[in-house]
């Protein structure tokens, strides 16, 4: 599933940092639902403007701050846009990963292998959730700042943080895709 | 062979189950589907068992769970039910959004507008945020995109968000 063009942009995202955005992120107050925000379908961004270069590193340092936090998305800090930063590396349940990365205007390109799992999410701090969700896919979008476009081949856990935080930039809650009645608990930890 | 649907509510305790559950198999009653929960902290249990003893003989022998006032028991006999499905397709609706009346109320309306049977249901108010999940059998003639327009017509006009989509079943 994953081409050679994949491939190669997978290896930009691995070595990407925090550090190219060439701004300092801060800490952002995480908005809780159900704040409308949240519900909101986020619109399309340039990735070179500066104000978004500035939420990308604002999304990181808000991200590093959050204990068990793996991914935070413009929503969740108030803004219906459609950038999210990812770092599952230090998730006990990674396995492949890509480290920290900001993508902008994301989608699922590719998806294959459903899979259930319980998801957390800052932004509903009391529940949590069985979802299923693909173990595989290929998500397309662009680096803040430079604004290539990247694809990344994606597996397990962090497939599922990066559909996680696409959901979240569509408007949309882990509560949205809960598996049924029975599917949704009293939170014990996170994501 | 009789059938008897047995509530159980009240405060709760560890080991309401083990003893309700005891004194049930005492009367050589056989436990059929059961179902518990805690609701905002409360023991909620419901079960459906069968065998050849008598109503009063069960509230007899369970009367010692509500004996200290804090656990409520009704016991009813119920005939057979199928318990088969129907030939509708299942269907997961969420809503939620910010706690005010009437949420439920609104959207299952256009549920039973339809047609639709709701075979599972689950409530939360998790500090303000209110959150309803249902499965739904909806009846082969019905028109989901329909359904799910009305469903969500009802919720903006409470200031929620709803989403319906098919029940994933994966047979194996």
């Amino acid at each position: 599933m994953s081409t050679p063009a994949t491939a190669r942009t997978s290896e930009r995202l691995r070595a990407w940092t925090e550090a190219e955005l060439g701004v300092e992120g801060r800490v952002l107050d995480v908005v809780r639902a159900p704040d409308p925000v949240l519900s909101t379908p986020g619109g399309a961004v340039d990735p070179t403007d500066a104000a978004v270069v500035q939420l990308a590193a604002d999304l990181v340092a808000t991200m590093r701050v959050s204990p068990g936090c793996v991914g935070l998305a413009a929503p969740q800090v108030g803004l219906a846009v459609t950038v999210f930063c990812v770092d599952v590396s230090a998730h006990p349940k990674t396995r492949e990963h890509h480290g920290t990365f900001v993508l902008c205007n994301a989608e699922v390109v590719e998806s294959s292998r459903n899979d259930k799992g319980r998801e957390g999410c800052m932004s509903v701090p009391d529940l949590t959730g069985d979802v299923k969700r693909a173990s595989r896919v290929v998500v397309r979008g662009a680096l803040p700042g430079t604004g290539e476009v990247v694809e990344v081949a994606a597996t397990a856990f962090e497939a599922r943080a990066l559909q996680h935080e696409i959901d979240h930039c569509a408007g949309l809650l882990f509560l949205d895709r809960v598996a049924g009645a029975h599917a949704v608990y009293a939170r014990q930890t996170y994501l | 062979m009789t059938s008897y649907a047995i509530t159980v509510l009240g405060h709760d305790r560890p080991g309401i189950i083990a003893e309700t559950t005891d004194r049930i198999a005492g009367l050589g009653l056989n436990l059929e589907d059961s179902t518990m929960t805690l609701l905002r902290g409360h023991f909620a249990m419901m079960l459906v068992c069968a065998g050849e003893a008598s109503d009063d003989e069960i509230r007899a022998a369970l009367a010692p769970l509500t004996v200290d006032g804090t656990l409520g028991v009704t016991v009813r006999e119920v005939p057979a039910e199928d318990a088969a499905g129907g030939p509708g397709a299942p269907w997961v609706l969420t809503v939620h959004g910010g706690d005010r009346p009437g949420i439920v109320s609104a959207v299952v309306a256009e549920v039973a507008r339809v047609g639709g049977n709701i075979t599972d249901l689950t409530t939360r108010l998790a500090g303000d945020l209110y959150l309803l999940v249902a499965e739904i059998d909806l009846p082969v003639e019905a028109d989901e995109a329909a359904l799910e327009a009305a469903i969500k017509t009802a919720a903006t006009a409470l200031g929620v968000g709803a989403t319906l989509r098919p029940a994933d079943a994966d047979e194996l």
